[in-house]
């Protein structure tokens, strides 16, 4: 065991855990967070998935020791129900999602890509959502939710809420 | 209680504190009791239906408190389909009060009625209709309305409740709210059949898209998922399965583990081996260490020839849907005989989230905290396992990943309870990767023979049907804790196969179920039809034969199957007799609402009348062919209308599919939330996608070999993704039926037609992989 420091949704805690924890197990065991999950342990479906640097990173496959002192980003680290991010509004917004289980793999994923690259195409978006899995099928409603924000970003209105635009009846991806 | 809770945390709420908070008095009742008043043995099948046996007592269903607010107990859970805002929904639109007066306690044994299992898309048909949740709630308006009328001295018709309260009609000022008509107390009544439903046309909740309640906290990270409940004490555990099939534990080194950081105990029950430490890494690095002696796995059947060996088992389950007793008659005398064999693979549910519980089982009280579709029967069973009463054991809902059916939800539940039991503190336990792919219950694998007769113009006389399946443990229901692998492995029997042959006479009315007769048989037995179609002789026989691998309900079990089966075929008809595929099913079919799916998604899709295959496309130019494909059900024999068209293109040289365009129609009577209702059908169209081209349960020697997501791939976010038009057919005054798994019934078909169509090979197996695509274009004469 050893006392290491971490920097998570920009509140410093010390946890006392074996350093080769992988840092899901203390996001979720040890400061009990909600929004990343484990979905295979082996970096393969996304539900997992933190912010690190801006960089979009499976938190199952990385031991806790080789984050200390790096600022981390979860799901909730976003927004919250009252006041959530635009893209989690935009997700929202769209009912972009159904037992929501992947949605730390989606948004945390679709969330760094444009921080990154601010006018990502449809096909860099895929490119980035490769290898996240929602099993329920919001496939269609999810990549239309981050276009969705990636448009009110470029139009520079990032807090600005949506009209809902759940009930379309027509989607395209 | 604050509308502003999450569902979890409403829920989280005790019935005693609800009690306390709201000034209601809640009636608690057992379920024994109740199979008891309804002359049913408890334990009886009745009495273990998929959807319990309810309860009569308005009390058990609705509570109002003297502050007006409004809690509802439903035995029908979320799994992610929306039921929990559509219940919501319901409750304020039946008893007339603002949706955010409304909480709603969903699935535990301490307080819900006991409604089963949430599956089979029941849970419209047993709360929305003339029963359970929604007559309470009609039962409850009409006693207001009553008691308002005594304290008003108004008479009744001149009475109406809008807004929590009941006033004059026409005078608004004489207005009584609920809260204060029953003063905190309970109902002391029975549910009422002749309570009045509130009509369609009257709905301002119901039948509107309200978003989701519990999207907000599920996007910002804030939703309690089963992986998320922690209780003090807790502790971690981690199962140690058999490394292949059939194999049996020899011994357990408990010294190979000893001295690691926070072990707390090696436990061994039977076969089932499991470690608990303090820390879930301690836990997984302990079952990693722990040196396990088992026997050798039993040698699996050669997955290459796997369904011959399926079709030549001789101890079988035989099973008559419809027989005429004229088939063989007719197809000997057809002008034409067509025959066709299709075959499906096991598949499996592959949650993206393992299964999880937590148990806290000391002495002889047990809670457990579970994503299971059946709290009432994880309860019995549950009890079982642990050597305790039902009444001693406590399940309570939480929602996990997805299911899609029976997934690990019951088999991670046994696996917290026993780890719990042996040491006396709470325990969750969470499934590797692994251990779950490896040992779920997939969906069966299916070989389906059939054969037509033909008259002389075409139209068919005669169809013979004949499927093989596999089965293997399944739901635990009530009484069968073997039938997942921990309760096997702890020791208790799967419910196997018991043969019988020849099957008996079809007796009864005709029971669809699991969309064995075709849509376009008549299903008549004893003189009764209760099929959609107009073929009257008609012969449906089914075998079932023992599973080397658990088997159980996965999203549209048999349903899918068999529909793959009936529509592939259907479409290899009307192209035998040059005829256009949607006009010739239109031909078979007399059910009106059936045909009206049909027809409406041809006319969305702008469906190109002409027979399959489609011819000169210019694909030889550009190695793609495109076409289009149908496939209609009615989900369950009476549970949901829908209709497919998929268009797709094929890469001749590859066999690649994409999916480009995919149009359903769904008539699933009166539509409790469009939106949601639609985000069913494209998630339907896009697991039906993934199935149709991808999935495939796989093994070598004596072990599953589809064991992540590189051995078992399904559709990724990355993956291409058709258009996905809908249309609802909306039936206000009709029984309402299942909407979330009609389209993904009808996909793999439908793509299965639109390849035929582009190509005019034809592909008898899916899934659809491009070898086989590849396979069916080389084999084209």
């Amino acid at each position: 065991m050893s006392v290491i420091r971490l920097t998570v949704n920009g509140r410093a805690h010390t946890v006392d855990v074996d350093p080769t924890t992988p840092l899901l197990y203390v996001l979720s065991d040890d400061l009990e967070l909600r929004g990343p999950k484990f979905g295979c342990g082996l970096g393969q479906c996304g539900a997992c998935t933190v912010i690190l640097k801006g960089e979009a990173v499976r938190s199952c496959s990385i031991p806790v020791q080789s984050v200390a002192g790096t600022e981390i980003t979860t799901l909730e680290g976003l927004g919250s129900p009252e006041n959530p991010h635009p893209i989690q509004q935009s997700f929202i917004d769209g009912q972009a999602m159904q037992c929501g289980f992947c949605i730390s793999g989606v948004i945390m994923t679709a969330k760094a890509l444009l921080d990154r690259t601010p006018n990502a195409t449809e096909a860099q978006i895929r490119q980035a959502l490769a290898n996240v899995l929602c099993r329920c099928g919001a496939n269609l409603r999810m990549i239309a939710a981050i276009k969705r924000y990636q448009q009110q970003r470029q139009a520079g209105v990032p807090s600005a809420r949506t009209e809902r635009a759940g009930a379309g009846e027509r989607r395209t991806a | 209680m604050s509308s502003l809770l999450t569902p979890d945390a409403r829920a989280a709420l005790s019935r005693r504190e609800f009690v306390k908070r709201s000034g209601a008095l809640v009636v608690a009742f057992s379920a024994a009791r109740f199979a008891t008043d309804l002359g049913l043995a408890p334990g009886s099948v009745s009495a273990q239906g998929i959807n319990g046996v309810g309860s009569p007592n308005l009390d058990s269903w609705i509570a109002v408190g003297a502050d007006g607010r409004v809690t509802a107990y439903t035995g029908k859970c979320e799994l992610g389909t929306g039921l929990y805002t559509a219940q919501l929904q319901l409750v304020a639109e039946e008893l007339s009060v603002p949706i955010d007066r409304v909480t709603l306690i969903q699935c535990d044994t301490s307080m819900t009625p006991d409604q089963g299992t949430t599956s089979g898309a029941q849970s419209h048909p047993s709360n929305f209709n003339h029963a359970n949740l929604a007559l309470a709630c009609a039962t409850a308006r009409e006693a207001f309305v009553q008691m308002a009328s005594k304290r008003l001295g108004v008479p009744i018709e001149q009475l109406a409740a809008a807004d929590g309260a009941v006033a004059v009609r026409g005078d608004p000022s004489r207005r009584v709210p609920y809260g204060d008509l029953l003063g905190g107390n309970t109902f002391n009544l029975q549910l009422n059949p002749k309570a009045r439903r509130k009509p369609a046309s009257e709905w301002t909740v119901l039948g509107t898209s309200v978003p989701r309640v519990d999207f907000p906290a599920i996007a910002t990270g804030r939703f309690e998922y089963v992986h998320n409940v922690r209780v003090p004490g807790m502790l971690h555990g981690r199962v140690v399965r058999p490394p292949a099939i059939g194999a049996t534990l020899v011994q357990v080194d408990e010294g190979s583990v000893q001295g690691m950081p926070g072990l707390v105990k090696v436990v061994v029950r039977k076969n089932f081996v499991g470690v608990v430490a303090d820390k879930p890494w301690q836990a997984e690095q302990a079952a990693r260490r722990l040196k396990v002696e088992w026997t050798a796995g039993t040698p699996l059947p050669d997955q290459r020839t796997f369904h011959q060996h399926l079709r030549s088992q001789t101890a079988t389950r035989d099973a008559l849907s419809v027989d005429s007793g004229d088939v063989d008659t007719m197809l000997a005398g057809a002008a034409t005989v067509l025959r066709s064999t299709y075959m499906h693979p096991y598949q499996m549910h592959a949650s993206v989230g393992t299964a999880c519980a937590v148990a806290d089982v000391q002495g002889t009280r047990a809670t457990i905290w579970s994503a299971t579709q059946a709290v009432w029967p994880l309860r019995n069973t549950a009890a079982t396992l642990l050597g305790l009463k039902p009444q001693e054991v406590r399940i309570i809902f939480r929602m996990g990943s997805g299911c899609y059916g029976v997934n690990g939800a019951d088999t991670v539940s046994y696996d917290a309870a026993l780890l719990s039991q042996a040491v006396g503190r709470p325990v969750r336990v969470s499934l590797s990767r692994r251990d779950e792919m490896s040992w779920e219950n997939y969906g069966p694998a299916y070989i389906i023979e059939q054969r037509v007769g033909l008259d002389p113009g075409g139209t068919i006389v005669a169809w013979d049907y004949e499927g093989w399946s596999l089965s293997l443990g399944g739901r635990p229901g009530y009484n069968a804790p073997g039938n997942v692998v921990s309760g096997r492995l702890a020791g208790f029997q799967p419910q196997g196969v018991q043969p019988r042959s020849p099957a008996p006479a079809p007796t009864g009315a005709l029971d669809n179920g699991s969309n064995t007769v075709p849509s376009y048989c008549t299903g008549a037995i004893g003189g009764s039809s209760r099929g959609t179609g107009t073929v009257r002789s008609e012969r449906v026989l089914s075998h079932v034969v023992l599973s080397p691998f658990f088997t159980g309900p996965l999203r549209s079990p048999a349903r899918l199957q068999n529909t793959f089966a009936h529509e592939s075929f259907m479409d290899e008809i009307a192209a035998a007799v040059k005829a256009d595929p949607v006009e010739y099913r239109l031909r078979h079919l007399r059910d009106p609402r059936l045909r009206e799916v049909v027809t409406a998604a041809a006319a969305k899709a702008g469906w190109d009348r002409r027979p399959s295959p489609r011819n000169g496309n210019g694909s030889r130019r550009s190695g793609v062919a495109a076409g289009r494909g149908m496939a209609c059900v009615l989900y369950e024999g009476d549970n949901g209308y829908c209709a497919l068209v998929a268009e797709v293109e094929v890469n001749l040289s590859t066999g690649l599919v994409t999916v480009r365009r995919s149009v359903a129609a769904m008539d699933c009577g009166p539509v409790s939330n469009p939106d949601g209702a639609r985000n069913q059908m494209e998630g339907g169209i896009i697991h039906g996608i993934s199935r149709a081209l991808r999935e495939e349960v796989t093994w070598s020697g004596d072990r599953v070999t589809s064991v992540d997501w590189r051995t078992y791939r399904p559709w990724f976010l990355g993956d291409p993704v058709p258009v996905i038009e809908t249309v609802l057919v909306n039936r206000p005054d009709a029984e309402a039926m299942g909407a979330g798994e009609t389209t993904v019934t009808v996909t793999a078909a439908a793509i299965g037609n639109a390849i035929f169509d582009a190509t005019g090979a034809r592909v008898r197996q899916s899934p659809f992989t491009p070898e086989r695509v590849k396979a069916a274009l080389e084999a084209r004469t």
